[in-house]
C-alpha cells in the first residue's frame, strides 16, 4: 500500500494566497462559524474550475435559501447521506463528456459534507466512493455533533462533550464513546491523498487542497470546523479555539500520502488540553479527572499518530 | 430489407436499447434482486462497445445518488432496479424528478419483502406512485426494447425534463428469451439526436441547483413540478407515435383489444395483459361481450384516453398485481374509481387482486374471474385471487 507519489501543485504563501472566495457573503452561517470559514477556505485554494455536491446540513442551509445563494460555483445538493455518491456521479459525468468533446476543461469535483454526513449516515456512500477510486476531492467539515438540527451527538462527537442526546447528567458524562477516526478509515481505502485541516492554520489547509486536486483519485480532507453554538463558546473565539485544538494535540495536523503518515504540525510545547476545554460550554461539566483522562487519551492518540509516521516513513521500510 | 428477429433475454434486449441509446453514465447495484441489464451493460462498456461510465455503485441509494449527479453534469444516464432496489432509492426519487432530470430507469417489477421474494408483483413500483417521474408499463421484449430508447427521448424533451421509468414485469419478462427486432444504429441515432441540457453543472455558468425551498416557494415549486408532468402527456403520445414509425410498431398510451363496445372490460398494466389477452379471445370465440384495456401510461395518468377506452362499458374487471393494505381495493382500481367517481355513466368496478409474489395466474384463471363477475359474485371490495373465497 506504501507508494511514493509526487504531487505537482502551485503552493500558497502568505504573499500570493488566492483572495476570491466563491461563497458571497451575506450568507446565514452564525457568527465565528467554523464550518463556513473553512469552506470558504477552500474554495480560495481551488478555483474557479470546480464543481461542488454538498449533503444537507448547516453549510447547504444557510448558503441555498432559495431565492437566494451564495454559490460563485456550479452547486448541487440532493441528500444527507450521499455526497459522495452524487459526487461520483459528477466525476463520471465529466469524464465521459471531456472524452466526447462535450465539455472542454475538465473541471474538478468537491464534496462537501458534515461529520453526520460523513461519520455516520453517509459512510456507506463515502467508503464507496473511495473504493472506486473517482478522482475527486472529498472535504468533511467536522464540528463534532449535528449541529443543524440541535446539537445531537454524532460518531464524531468526542468524549465527555455534553450534546442534546448525549447529555451531561447524574449517571452521565456526555458522550461516552470515542470520537470515530474518520482520516484513518479514509486512509484505509488506500486512496492517494488524506489530510486533516483546521482554520487557524490557513496556509496549511490551503496547500492541502492544493494537494487534494493535484493527486490523481480520491482524496480526502478532514477538516476541524468549530461550532461556537453549539460548543458554548463566544464566536470571537472560534479560530482560537482551533489553534488550541492543534496545539494541545486535541487535534493533530497530518497528511496521508500514498500511505504514508506525516504529521504537518508538531507542537514544540504542547498545551494541557484543560486550556482547550475550559473554554468551551459542552465539556464544562467535567471534572479534574475526567480532564485527566482525556489528556492521557490525546497523549495516546498522538503517540500512536507518530508510530504510524515513524513506521511508513521512507527510511523505515 | 428483411428484419431479423433474433431470440434474446428481455434483460439484455433492454441493455441493447441503452448501448443504442448511447448512455453515457450507467451507474447501477446489480443485486436486490438482480437482472442480466447492467451485468451486460458493463460489459459493453468493457470491449468498448459502448463509450459510457459505467459506475458500479455500492447500493441503490448511491445508484440513484449518483445518477441525479451525472445527469445534473450534462450526461445522459440509465440506472436500472428492482424491488427491494427500488425501496432503497426511495428517497432520491422525489429529488431526481423535483430537479428535473431526464434519467432513464428499468424497473424489473418484483415483489417487496417480507416475506423475501424474488417474484414479480407491481408492489414495488406501486410504493413509489407518487414520485413524480413518468411511469411507462410494458408488455413484451420487443416493446421493452423499443421503449426503453423511447423513454430517453420523453425524459430529455425540453418540454418534459423528467426521469422515466419504464417498468416490465420482473422475471417472467425479464428473464425470458423472447424475439426481438433490433433497429439499425443509424435508425435510433436519427430517432434520438444527442441529450442538450437545459441546465448542467459549468464552472463557466454556475448555477445553484437542490436549494432550500422555503414555506414562501415550496408548494409553488411542487406544483410546477406536477404541472410538467401533467403536460408531459402529449409529449409521450408524440414520442410513441414517433417510435411507432420509427420501429415500425404502434403504441398508445391506452389500448384495446376484444369484441368492440364490450360489456365487460379487464383492465390490465403489464405482461398479465397477455394472458388476459388470450382469455378475452377465447371468451370472445364463445360469444362472450368481454373486451380488453392496457394501461401503458401510469404517469401521468391517461384520464381521458382511458375513459373514451370504456365509454360503451356496464363493468370493469381491474387486476392488479399490488396490494394497498388497509384500503378498499388495489391501487389501479382505486386510481380507475377516482377516475370515474360521480360520472353519471360510470362502469362498475370489480377489483382483482392476482399474482403477487410470483403466483401464476393461467388463462383459466382470467375467464373464471369473468364468469364470477358477470354473476356478480366477485366481492364489491377486491378480490384477493385464490386465497379469498369467491362463491
Amino acid at each position: 500500500m506504501l507508494r511514493d507519489i509526487a504531487i505537482d501543485f502551485e503552493k500558497i504563501t502568505a504573499k500570493n494566497t488566492p483572495k476570491e472566495c466563491m461563497i458571497s457573503s451575506g450568507h446565514r452561517a452564525c457568527q465565528g462559524c467554523g464550518e463556513i470559514l473553512a469552506m470558504g477556505m477552500v474554495t480560495k485554494a481551488a478555483g474557479r474550475n470546480i464543481i461542488v455536491a454538498n449533503a444537507t446540513g448547516c453549510m447547504e442551509i444557510v448558503t441555498s435559501p432559495f431565492p437566494q445563494t451564495a454559490w460563485k460555483l456550479p452547486w448541487l445538493h440532493v441528500a444527507f447521506e450521499n455526497a459522495a455518491a452524487v459526487g461520483s456521479g459528477i466525476e463520471a459525468a465529466v469524464k465521459v463528456l471531456h472524452r466526447q468533446g462535450q465539455i472542454k476543461k475538465k473541471p474538478h469535483v468537491i464534496c462537501f459534507a458534515g461529520d453526520g454526513a460523513t461519520a455516520d449516515i453517509g459512510l456507506q456512500s463515502l467508503s464507496g466512493a473511495l473504493e472506486r477510486g473517482h478522482d475527486m476531492l472529498y472535504v468533511c467539515l467536522d464540528n463534532e455533533a449535528y449541529m443543524n438540527t440541535g446539537i445531537q451527538r454524532s460518531s464524531s462527537t468526542p468524549w465527555g462533550a455534553s450534546t442534546t442526546t448525549s447529555p451531561a447528567g447524574k449517571q452521565s458524562k456526555g458522550q461516552h464513546t470515542q470520537k470515530k477516526n474518520l482520516p484513518l478509515i479514509a486512509a484505509a481505502h488506500g486512496i492517494p491523498y488524506v489530510a486533516t485541516a483546521a482554520p487557524a492554520f490557513h496556509l496549511d489547509l490551503m496547500n492541502k487542497v492544493r494537494k487534494a486536486l493535484a493527486v490523481d483519485g480520491p482524496a480526502y480532507l478532514h477538516i476541524y470546523a468549530p461550532c461556537p453554538t453549539g460548543w458554548g463558546l463566544a464566536g470571537s473565539k472560534s479560530v482560537e479555539i482551533a489553534r488550541l485544538a492543534v496545539n494541545t494535540k486535541v487535534f493533530p495536523l497530518y497528511e496521508v500520502i500514498g500511505g504514508r503518515f506525516v504529521i504537518s504540525r508538531k507542537p514544540a510545547k504542547p498545551q494541557p488540553v484543560l486550556d482547550y476545554l475550559k473554554l468551551q460550554r459542552r465539556f464544562r461539566h467535567l471534572s479534574e479527572k475526567d480532564v485527566a483522562e482525556i489528556q492521557r487519551s490525546v497523549d495516546a492518540s498522538w503517540d500512536y499518530l507518530e508510530r504510524l509516521a515513524k513506521a511508513t516513513g521512507k527510511g523505515e521500510e | 430489407m428483411e428484419k431479423k428477429r433474433v431470440g434474446i433475454e428481455v434483460s439484455l434486449a433492454v441493455a441493447e436499447a441503452v448501448k443504442l441509446a448511447r448512455a453515457q453514465v450507467v451507474s447501477a447495484y446489480p443485486i436486490t434482486p438482480q437482472t442480466h441489464i447492467v451485468e451486460e451493460l458493463s460489459t459493453y462498456v468493457a470491449n468498448g462497445e459502448l463509450d459510457a461510465e459505467f459506475i458500479p455503485v455500492e447500493s441503490e441509494h448511491s445508484a440513484m445518488s449518483a445518477a441525479v449527479g451525472a445527469s445534473a453534469a450534462g450526461a445522459r444516464v440509465y440506472t436500472a432496479t428492482s424491488s427491494q432496489g427500488l425501496a432503497l432509492m426511495h428517497e432520491i426519487l422525489f429529488i431526481a424528478s423535483a430537479q428535473r432530470l431526464p434519467i432513464v430507469m428499468t424497473v424489473a417489477n418484483r415483489s417487496l419483502s417480507g416475506p423475501i421474494s424474488i417474484w414479480n408483483d407491481h408492489s414495488d413500483i406501486m410504493a413509489e406512485r407518487d414520485i413524480g417521474w413518468v411511469q411507462l408499463f410494458v408488455e413484451d421484449g420487443q416493446e421493452a426494447m423499443e421503449l426503453t430508447v423511447a423513454a430517453f427521448k420523453i425524459a430529455e424533451d425540453h418540454r418534459v425534463l423528467l426521469p422515466v421509468a419504464v417498468n416490465m414485469d420482473g422475471f417472467i419478462l425479464t428473464h425470458m428469451i423472447e424475439p426481438v427486432i433490433f433497429p439499425a444504429q443509424a435508425a435510433v441515432d436519427a430517432f434520438l439526436p444527442p441529450y442538450k441540457p437545459a441546465l448542467r453543472l459549468d464552472p463557466a455558468k454556475p448555477v445553484t441547483m437542490g436549494p432550500v425551498g422555503v414555506p414562501e416557494v415550496y408548494m409553488e415549486a411542487k406544483k410546477q413540478c406536477e404541472q410538467a408532468l401533467l403536460d408531459s402527456k402529449a409529449v409521450v403520445a408524440e414520442v410513441l407515435k414517433e417510435a411507432g414509425k420509427a420501429f415500425e410498431r404502434k403504441y398508445d398510451l391506452i389500448e384495446t383489444n376484444g369484441k368492440k363496445k364490450a360489456k365487460t372490460l379487464f383492465v390490465t398494466m403489464g405482461s398479465l395483459g397477455e394472458s388476459v389477452w388470450s382469455a378475452v379471445d377465447s371468451l370472445n370465440e364463445d360469444g362472450e361481450d368481454v373486451g380488453q384495456v392496457r394501461i401503458r401510461l401510469w404517469r401521468p395518468f391517461p384520464e381521458q384516453e382511458f375513459k373514451k377506452a370504456c365509454k360503451d362499458a356496464k363493468r370493469l374487471i381491474v387486476i392488479d398485481r399490488a396490494m394497498s393494505p388497509g384500503s378498499a381495493c388495489g391501487p389501479v382500481a382505486q386510481e380507475l374509481k377516482g377516475v370515474f367517481y360521480k360520472d353519471k355513466n360510470a362502469p362498475e368496478i370489480v377489483n382483482v387482486v392476482a399474482g403477487l409474489g410470483g403466483r401464476d395466474v393461467p388463462v383459466a384463471d382470467f375467464k373464471e374471474m369473468y364468469r364470477l363477475a358477470k354473476k356478480g359474485k366477485l366481492a364489491k371490495t377486491y378480490t384477493l385471487w385464490g386465497v379469498d373465497s369467491n362463491a
